[in-house]
């Protein structure tokens, strides 16, 4: 079947991935979310098989920059169905990777990037504080120069990875008095003195994925492990807010179509007053609710992915689209869930996980409502 | 004072189940949630301070109160901070108990209601099977007359109390060939050989309340056990479900109202860019929207009981109320998720669990599609 985006060379990644998290996640699903982690060599698996390279130069041991192959591979990792894993894989190759790529010298490229694309090393992107969520410009986590090292102290929290990532990408303050513009980049690795992780912090869905509180006291880090230029991290943090957003938007339109496909699957077979669900005029109708909306969400995704792919200015759709797709996820889960009755409150089915994993996609990565702040600002002159 | 419903009267008895929630009951929910089960004292405790009985008459230990009494136990209930003990309260109260004081006789009355209103005997009610959700009439149980006993063959599922019940007032098919009106009412004392409980639930949400699935294998009963008209059960069920449905409504509105205020109080000590939430015009709307309606359900579920109180059977009233009320809840709950940000996807803060436990609103008690298939017969569809 054609797709105006997708190439042939895409399909054929689709298809190899899809087998791949057929056989190798999904069915240990439902055992991870139970233990609450998914196990550390999926990412060496993943690394293997040349997955985690598919958006960075050969140079580095990925296959060469392709953000379709990049799309495709978010696609296809999210039909797993635990939020989690795409989340925990995402997170790495996804958010905190593209940092040192664009903006890394040659040795942090070759300490952090080459084993991240590997599959060796796991990353994490460390942004948010307990008292700047939105607001990421009043962080409060500084860093002071002192001879060769900076000089960490602060804390963050909801860092996903945050509790066995290699190397934390952490936003720090290196110039207290001068807001969004004094603002870092530093590559801070695990077992550093000063740098701890706290708890893993329990959450509502995206079980598998460990998500962790940060604590840096006197932490000291070479200057070298600066990311690109200090003072520049505020922008390097949005440039890749769009790669960012566009992943969560893709996983969104998979997570209500798999939402979607349990919903079906129940209907088809519960019978209730003489006949299945899936005859009642009503529930047939909240089906095709279901796929008009999803089939809308993927179509502006793959819109902004189609921007975004050809260098052009996509950051309003991209944000247009993050609010549709997990929106749309929230949404379709939701009815889907209402379809399963009472089996939908039940944790041994599945739809209950959709529920929960779709909940965190209008909030991580920006919210909602900072996305439309995003578009308002971009239209409103 | 705001709602005429209530009188001074009410107003006391208000005051003093408040005090006993938040000292008795509120400290230790948390852990009843981790547990999935509240303790047994809970009952018998209640029963002592006569909070179950407000509204049943004296001759069976009741206080005499009137049907408003049953909203103030189920709202004041309803902000202990979990959705599952005032759910399981109800079914003891407004659920299993009323078909005994209505249909029952005196020996019945003696050996169930009394004990139960004393909170000495926990009763559960027996309608839901694997394959008879929505569709109550098509329930397989079975009760076949034998000599001086009757024998009871089925299965039950999502049974509020029912691990933990005394007794459960059972709904089986007596005789298959007339339908609707060939099913009746029993009361089985658990422990009755072949009456066993198989599994206790693990559910999404109201976790502080034990749910089961439970079997009946050549349960033999006493004849004495039927309740109520034999072949009349149906009708008898249909008849309690209108209560169950009113006090469902009024304690979701009453669950969701402090969620609310949770939120509120939220969203004036949070502060992103420079100050507290409720600062931002967004969510200042938001939260006039979930203001407005909570009130709009309330005054549906006052005015619905007012008729009820009143000897009238107000089936469409009812039936409206429990759909709104129900979602109402929900997305009053899913709003306060949404303003707490990130930290509205910890476990560690409440809202998510309100967000779990309302959800069950728009299910349990009858599904808002059998709310709508029940207002549109009433409108003569």
């Amino acid at each position: 079947m054609s797709h105006w985006l997708f190439q042939e060379e895409h399909n054929m990644l689709r298809r190899s991935v899809r087998s791949w998290v057929d056989k190798e996640i999904t069915t240990h699903v439902e055992e991870w979310e139970e233990q609450g982690e998914f196990p550390r060599e999926l990412f060496k698996r993943a690394g293997d098989l040349g997955f985690l390279g598919l958006t960075f130069p050969e140079e580095y041991g990925g296959s060469g920059v392709d953000y379709l192959a990049g799309a495709v591979f978010i696609e296809e990792l999210a039909r797993c169905g635990s939020g989690g894993v795409s989340a925990g894989i995402g997170a790495s190759v996804c958010i905190a990777a593209p940092q040192i790529y664009r903006f890394g010298s040659g040795e942090l490229k070759e300490k952090y990037l080459v084993p991240t694309i590997a599959g060796e090393k796991i990353g994490s992107l460390g942004i948010t504080e307990p008292n700047a969520g939105s607001d990421v410009a009043s962080i409060k986590t500084t860093a002071r120069a002192d001879g060769d090292d900076y000089v960490v102290n602060g804390s963050k929290t909801f860092i996903t990875n945050g509790a066995r990532a290699d190397y934390v990408v952490a936003a720090v303050k290196t110039d207290s008095g001068a807001g969004h513009r004094g603002i870092s980049l530093l590559v801070i690795e695990k077992g550093t003195p000063g740098f701890s992780v706290g708890r893993k912090l329990e959450k509502l869905g995206w079980n598998t994925s460990d998500t962790g509180e940060l604590y840096f006291e006197d932490c000291r880090v070479p200057r070298t492990n600066l990311v690109g230029e200090e003072d520049a991290g505020f922008y390097y943090i949005m440039l890749n807010f769009a790669w960012e957003r566009l992943v969560m938007a893709l996983g969104g339109v998979v997570g209500a179509q798999l939402a979607m496909e349990e919903a079906i699957k129940y209907a088809r077979q519960r019978v209730q007053f003489g006949k299945p669900l899936s005859k009642f005029q009503v529930t047939r109708h909240k089906i095709a609710d279901m796929a008009a909306r999803i089939e809308t969400a993927r179509s502006l995704t793959h819109h902004a992915l189609s921007l975004f792919v050809a260098g052009e200015d996509a950051l309003t759709e991209v944000a247009m689209a993050k609010i549709y797709a997990c929106e749309t996820a929230n949404l379709v889960s939701d009815e889907a869930l209402q379809i399963h009755g009472g089996y939908g409150y039940m944790m041994e089915y599945p739809v209950q996980r959709l529920w929960r994993d779709a909940r965190v996609g209008t909030i991580g990565g920006g919210t909602t409502e900072i996305m439309k702040e995003i578009i308002a600002g971009r239209m409103i002159r | 004072m705001k709602y005429s419903v209530f009188s001074e009267e009410h107003h006391a008895v208000r005051r003093a189940i408040r005090k006993f929630v938040d000292s008795e009951i509120a400290p230790q929910v948390e852990e009843w949630e981790k547990q999935e089960y509240f303790p047994d004292w809970v009952f018998p405790r209640m029963g002592e301070l006569g909070f179950l009985a407000l509204r049943y008459p004296e001759e069976y230990g009741g206080a005499g109160g009137d049907y408003f009494m049953g909203l103030v136990v189920a709202e004041e209930m309803a902000r202990c901070g979990v959705g599952g003990l005032p759910m399981a309260v109800a079914v003891q109260t407004d659920m299993a108990t009323p078909p005994i004081m209505q249909f029952g006789t005196g020996e019945q009355k003696e050996k169930y209601l009394v004990p139960a209103l004393q909170g000495r005997k926990v009763a559960c009610l027996g309608i839901t099977e694997p394959n008879a959700g929505s569709d109550v009439a098509s329930i397989e149980t079975r009760a076949v007359r034998d000599g001086d006993h009757w024998v009871i063959n089925g299965r039950k599922i999502f049974i509020t109390n029912g691990v933990r019940a005394d007794f459960i007032t059972l709904v089986a098919k007596t005789d298959p060939d007339l339908g609707y009106n060939g099913v009746s009412l029993f009361l089985v004392d658990s422990g009755t050989p072949g009456f066993t409980v198989t599994r206790k639930l693990k559910k999404l949400g109201m976790r502080s309340s034990d749910t089961a699935e439970l079997l009946f294998e050549d349960c033999r009963i006493p004849a004495g056990n039927l309740l109520g008209v034999e072949n009349r059960g149906f009708h008898q069920i249909m008849w309690e479900l209108q209560g169950e449905r009113l006090i469902g409504a009024a304690g979701a509105v009453a669950g969701a109202q402090k969620t609310f205020e949770k939120a509120l109080e939220y969203a004036r000590s949070r502060t992103q860019f420079g100050k507290p939430l409720v600062k931002f015009q967004v969510i200042a709307h938001k939260l006039a929207e979930m203001a407005t309606e909570l009130e709009a359900a309330r005054a549906l579920v006052y005015s619905t009981a007012r008729k009820f109180a009143a000897g009238e059977y107000p089936v469409k009233e009812i039936s409206v109320a429990k759909l709104v009320g129900g979602q109402v809840s929900h997305r009053v709950s899913d709003a306060a998720l949404q303003i707490y940000g990130g930290y509205g996807y910890m476990m560690e803060y409440e809202v998510q669990r309100a967000w779990r436990d309302s959800r069950l609103n728009r299910i349990g008690g009858g599904t808002d599609e059998i709310m709508k298939e029940v207002i549109a017969k009433t409108m003569g569809i």
